[in-house]
């Protein structure tokens, strides 16, 4: 083991039925080293980050950790904890009903008594330390989900870890919190903790990171210095190809200008989440919804979609009056809604492919009208050949699909639809480089060539502005501003978040 | 899609049914070793001089009639609503109270009593299933909890609703149903099951339920954003139980001539959760497989007569009962699949390793 | 200044059966006068209801770590026919026997609770399955044992079973002018001493706030590094513990065993946990609110009973409207919560700056 390594990983297999999920992967972490992890949906990054901390034995390879003799064999998670090795997911993986500092502290003490005021005037220090808005004897359901996030990072932090592993922890962070985040990063490096980094945010990662490695297809790419690899040459290199891709989008994709008919028209629509607001959507535009976490894009076409509980509004489709107060209203009117988080409201996981494909058709269908088996065999092979789902095949239980192919099986559901009007909102989170071009070039042709409206939510201002001919930006549940032609720059994006409509 | 690809698609189909139908095959195995004759049939004239088909295996499946149904119905409710209802007895025994009210209105059953008295019952159960219904999917309430005030109380409200403590019933109609219809060698009772089976598989032929439970089951939201109304596909899963009960109760109170509401079909909740459980369905909810609940309550039914024949002593055949449980359900848990999965892999491999190694030769 | 966190789920739903409790007290004094007034009233309910008390903490444990237990009303009946039968046949006279049967007592109790506990916990069978056969198993012994009901004639057993401690300044003056003092027996004692018990280790011992944890996020846990299987079997095992004490207890109080011992006791467990606040989904749960549960159910069986009404369908339709009240009551509250809840944390203060 390298004399400033504290994490040192040589030759790991592991197996699943029917794929090989890492194939003889290295990766080495250093003292005091940010080190990011990177590689496409199904590259094999949370297979290694499972195998390191327990949840998954490996079926080959040998790991060392700084402070333990020989091999590190890690079988279960208060192994890895044993160890050193501290992870913080992306889901929150502490327990609602007991407070903030209980949280902190539970399942890593000494002994058999809780002494609950030693555990909160440490968890006060630790959380004024950190500058997380939060009180210690707080039950921790109550606080906001980054709130949530950064308390399980600061356990972490008290565990006097060696290892940190983040796993994707910016996904639901505001800029702010995110900036906080790092601060506490440079923080841990400052002492020699060493930090695993995975996430799909490119500007993230070389913002704070030192070294990356890339994994693609189970297997080793490389690791490399931040400063020997512009961002160009990562992604190449996690896609396995040259990087003229992200520049063909802006040819093929010519922005198509929408025709003058308006297809859908809400005035003071307002649900009981968002604040009223009016929209109104032409024939075969492509326009977006920007602006800060928070600030009321997904509760915005959420009401759009009758997805909450709407409390005032007139809508229009296609020019006639209708009531969209539930999904199913809203189906019947031509309107289709991918919603955020694909786990909890998209995907029906014990259900197959086939099934998750047909569903929101058939639900238009009626409830007296099944489709023919036949029928429903033929929609699904035609929209996995469309959108290259990779799946082993129709039956499979979709929850056992990766996260990318999850996302193009519910895209595949609006689709077959044929909605007049398509809401697809962060329809690109946690999806690999490659399918989110694809489904970038994807919604520019079904609007130039199917004349579909479609409303494009992401966190990723490129993503918006490469796809969309106008931007709503939002700011504290409001609308402050519409930007369109040559207002489409991230320049003018950010001044109006900030300042307002100018 | 080749002849090969057909038959493993339907015994993969089958993967669910695996443990209720080898539990099956052990106890008929069981009961043909100890006893060859266990399962003969024979023609004898029973009570009121009809020609009927008599013998163990008849017993067995027409005892277990209105377990059967129960399970039918217990099935959707666990697949909708995640949850168990434990006052199916308890409903049942209301449900007896009002088809007997009806019924003996007259000075005689008669045809039209009979039929009025079904429609009552079937009504007033389903009402009193939508009280559970609505607690549930209105108001978010689990379903054991939901379901826990009607096991409290129902049995007194079907006295309540009688006046009196045992009514009687007198009639050719009852025997009929509860027994056999003259001239038909079997019990009417398992036509009752075979019926009820053949309409619940209409409504899954020409309707979505299917599709619409087991969504819901699985993800309400997401059900809910494509479309669904997951608090309507609730309530129907408890109406439809409500018509199972109502059916049960009646079969109940036939075969005994009276209504006991103290003691008609009780534990039968327990029976019913157990069904669906042996019938490799998913307590919390999800996926399900009608035909496994029922051969689950076939399977209950069976271990009890096997017992008996056995000399049990009634009183001690829930300890009995309880042992092959958990044999049944230890057998199907995942940890011991896993363990036998495993253990056919190596077999298959090492038997692979060694088939290769001579045709190298 | 430490500012006052608001009430936590599960105390506010424990304060709420502690207020009804008071309040049904106070309208039984007023509506039933006199008897209710004295302790001996209240111990009297505490003597009859020792047993149930037990199994409530019992179940409350179980349920707290999102599992259940059904078995418990068997494993007394078991425990009670048991110990009658021992007592009886035992060449050991004196306190002796008497220890001997309490060991056995708890030996059933912790036999059920860990095999139970190692079916669900590491095999990972349904807790109401492996629960119901429990329940069915000791019910079948239970008569296979005896079927006809046995009467204790240990004698050491039945004085101790007599004794009573005797508080003399709550008792009350009789008509005669004595003074007579309030008794408790034994069992109540007990009862007491495990709900203290079990609250402290739930509040203070790390089982039991692993308990919590399991049944707040099973998933959570494990990554927290809790070893969710052995929390899980460990709460198993100490409500099968408490069911074989309540059979002892409970055959104390009525030394005597028979097939009928503790029907549906597992229901009123339950029905006492949810009154007291505890949530079937877990991770919430208060043994001093299932105190108050068993307390609650207790009194509407003895304003029943004092009333003259018709036994046990009064008693029915009134645990089913006290349960179906409560239930109510607890969706609504906790749904009001969630609802504030969310409103306050979906805008993030945006800081200035």
């Amino acid at each position: 083991m390298q004399n400033d390594a504290v994490l040192t990983m040589r030759g790991i297999d592991k197996q699943f039925p029917g794929t090989k999920a890492l194939n003889k992967v290295d990766f080495t972490l250093r003292k005091g080293e940010i080190h990011a992890l990177m590689g496409e949906n199904g590259a094999g990054k949370s297979t290694l980050i499972k195998v390191l901390t327990g949840v998954h034995e490996k079926d080959g390879g040998s790991i060392w950790v700084e402070g333990v003799e020989g091999e590190a064999h890690i079988h279960s998670p208060q192994d890895a904890q044993n160890m050193g090795i501290a992870t913080v997911y992306q889901e929150i993986t502490l327990c609602p009903n007991l407070t903030v500092a209980e949280n902190m502290f539970i399942g890593r003490t000494e002994g058999q008594m809780v002494r609950w005021k030693d555990y909160e005037k440490r968890a006060t220090e630790i959380l004024e330390n950190l500058g997380i808005p939060a009180r210690a004897r707080q039950e921790l359901s109550s606080c906001s989900l980054a709130v949530q996030q950064m308390v399980a990072i600061a356990r972490a932090v008290d565990m006097n870890c060696k290892v940190l592993i983040l796993d994707e922890p910016t996904s639901s962070l505001d800029d702010k919190e995110v900036a906080m985040l790092f601060g506490l990063m440079r923080d841990l490096k400052s002492r020699g903790v060493g930090i695993i980094f995975v996430t799909h945010f490119l500007e993230q990662v070389y913002e704070v990171s030192d070294r990356i490695t890339v994994l693609r297809n189970g297997e080793l790419v490389g690791e490399f210095a931040i400063e020997d690899l512009p961002q160009v040459e990562l992604v190449a290199k996690m896609m396995g190809k040259d990087l003229n891709d992200l520049g063909d989008l802006e040819q093929v994709g010519a922005k198509h200008t929408a025709a003058d008919e308006v297809v859908y028209e809400a005035e003071n629509l307002s649900s009981s989440d968002a604040r009223t607001f009016d929209f109104s959507i032409r024939k075969g535009e492509v326009n977006g919804f920007t602006g800060l976490l928070g600030s009321g894009r997904s509760e915005s076409v959420r009401a759009i979609f009758g997805a909450d509980r709407v409390t005032g509004g007139k809508v229009k489709m296609k020019g006639k009056d209708v009531k969209i107060t539930k999904p199913h209203e809203a189906m019947k009117a031509g309107i289709g809604y991918l919603p955020e988080d694909r786990k909890k409201d998209g995907i029906i996981a014990d259900l197959s492919v086939r099934e998750n494909i047909i569903l929101a058709l058939q639900v238009m269908k009626g409830f007296f009208h099944p489709m023919s088996r036949s029928q429903m065999e033929a929609f699904a092979d035609e929209y996995i050949k469309a959108l290259s789902i990779k799946t082993a095949s129709q039956d499979t239980p979709v929850g056992s699909l990766s996260g990318g192919n999850q996302q193009k099986v519910i895209l595949a559901r609006w689709l077959l639809t044929h909605p007049d009007y398509l809401i697809l909102d962060e329809p690109t989170r946690g999806i690999d480089v490659g399918t989110k071009l694809e489904i970038q070039k994807l919604v520019l042709k079904l609007a130039s060539e199917e004349n579909m409206s479609i409303t494009f939510i992401s966190s990723e201002i490129e993503e918006m502005l490469r796809t969309c001919s106008r931007l709503i930006v939002m700011r504290d549940r409001n609308i402050v501003g519409e930007l369109t032609g040559d207002q489409l720059t991230q320049a003018q994006v950010m001044k109006t978040i900030a300042g307002g409509e100018q | 899609m080749s002849a090969a690809k057909k038959i493993t698609k339907k015994a993969g189909g089958l993967g669910q049914l695996m443990i209720p139908l080898i539990a099956l095959a052990i106890l008929i195995l069981f009961n043909l070793i100890r006893d060859p004759g266990f399962f003969s049939i024979e023609m004898v004239t029973n009570n009121e001089g009809n020609q009927v088909l008599s013998g163990n295996l008849i017993s067995i499946i027409d005892s277990a009639s209105a377990l059967a149904i129960i399970s039918m119905g217990m099935t959707l409710v666990t697949a909708a609503c995640g949850g168990q209802d434990i006052s199916v007895g308890a409903v049942a025994a209301i449900a007896g109270a009002f088809f007997v009210k009806v019924a003996n209105a007259g000075d005689s059953i008669t045809t039209g009593s009979f039929i009025l008295g079904v429609l009552v019952c079937i009504l007033g159960t389903i009402a009193f299933k939508m009280f559970n219904g609505t607690l549930v999917s209105v108001f978010k309430i689990q379903p054991m909890i939901a379901t826990l005030i009607l096991f409290s109380c129902g049995r007194s409200i079907a006295y309540w609703i009688n006046g009196s403590a045992t009514p009687q019933l007198v009639g050719p109609i009852i025997n009929a149903v509860g027994k056999t219809i003259p001239g038909i060698p079997i019990p009417t009772p398992i036509f009752i099951v075979v019926l009820m089976a053949i309409l619940l598989g209409l409504v899954f032929k020409f309707t979505n339920l299917r599709l619409y439970t087991q969504s819901v089951g699985i993800n309400q939201g997401a059900a809910r954003l494509n479309g669904i109304n997951p608090t309507a596909i609730k309530l129907l899963s408890f109406v439809i139980l409500g018509v199972c009960v109502a059916v049960a109760a009646v079969i109940g109170v036939c075969r005994l001539h009276q209504l006991n509401h103290k003691t008609l079909l009780v534990d039968i909740e327990m029976d019913a959760i157990l069904a669906v459980a042996i019938g490799g369905n998913n307590l919390g909810g999800g996926r399900f497989r009608i035909l496994g609940s029922v051969l689950g309550a076939y399977i209950i039914q069976m271990l009890t007569t096997t017992l008996y024949a056995m000399s049990v002593d009634p009183v001690n055949v829930k300890a009995y009962k309880a042992i092959v449980i958990i044999i049944i359900v230890v057998a199907g848990s995942p940890v011991i699949k896993s363990r036998v999965t495993a253990l056919f892999n190596r077999i298959r491999t090492s038997r692979s390793i060694a088939a290769a190694g001579r045709g190298v030769e | 200044m430490k500012r006052r966190e608001p009430l936590s789920n599960t105390q506010l739903l424990m304060s709420i059966a502690i207020g009804i409790f008071v309040f049904m007290y106070t309208a039984a004094i007023i509506g039933l006068g006199g008897g209710f007034l004295k302790f001996q009233q209240v111990f009297d309910l505490l003597n009859d209801n020792a047993y149930l008390i037990i199994i409530g903490c019992a179940l409350t444990v179980v349920m707290i770590g999102g599992g259940i237990n059904i078995s418990v009303g068997g494993v007394i009946s078991l425990t009670v026919m048991a110990c009658a039968l021992f007592l009886n046949g035992t060449g050991m006279q004196n306190g002796l026997g008497v220890f001997v049967t309490l060991l056995l007592a708890l030996g059933i109790g912790l036999a059920f609770g860990v095999g139970q506990g190692f079916l669900v916990s590491y095999l990972g069978i349904q807790p109401f399955i492996v629960t119901l056969a429990g329940m069915f198993l000791s019910r079948g012994l239970t008569t296979m044992l005896s079927v006809n009901p046995v009467k204790v004639t240990h004698e050491s057993f039945l004085a101790l079973s007599k004794t009573k401690i005797q508080i003399g300044f709550l008792g009350y003056v009789a008509q005669n002018g004595n003074q007579i003092p309030a008794k408790l027996e034994i069992g109540a004692v007990v009862a007491i001493l495990v709900v203290i018990c079990s609250f402290l280790m739930l509040r203070y011992v790390k089982l039991g706030r692993n308990i919590y944890a399991l049944g707040g996020n099973q998933q959570s846990a494990l990554m927290l590094g809790i070893n969710v299987k052995r929390t899980r079997f460990l709460s198993y095992v100490i409500s099968g513990l408490l069911s074989g004490l309540a059979g002892f207890i409970f055959i104390m109080h009525k030394p005597a065993g028979n097939a009928s011992v503790a029907m549906r006791s597992e229901m009123d467990a339950i029905a006492a946990s949810i009154i007291g606040g505890t949530l079937l989904t877990g991770g919430v749960g208060n043994v001093i609110g299932t105190f108050f549960g068993v307390m609650i159910l207790a009194t509407i069986q003895k304003i029943i009973g004092l009333s003259g009404l018709n036994d046990s369908w009064w008693q029915d339709m009134a645990s089913g409207a006290l349960l179906g009240f409560f239930i109510l009551l607890q969706s609504v509250v906790l749904s009001g919560r969630e609802k504030r809840r969310a409103q306050k944390t979906a805008s993030p203060v945006l800081q200035k700056g």
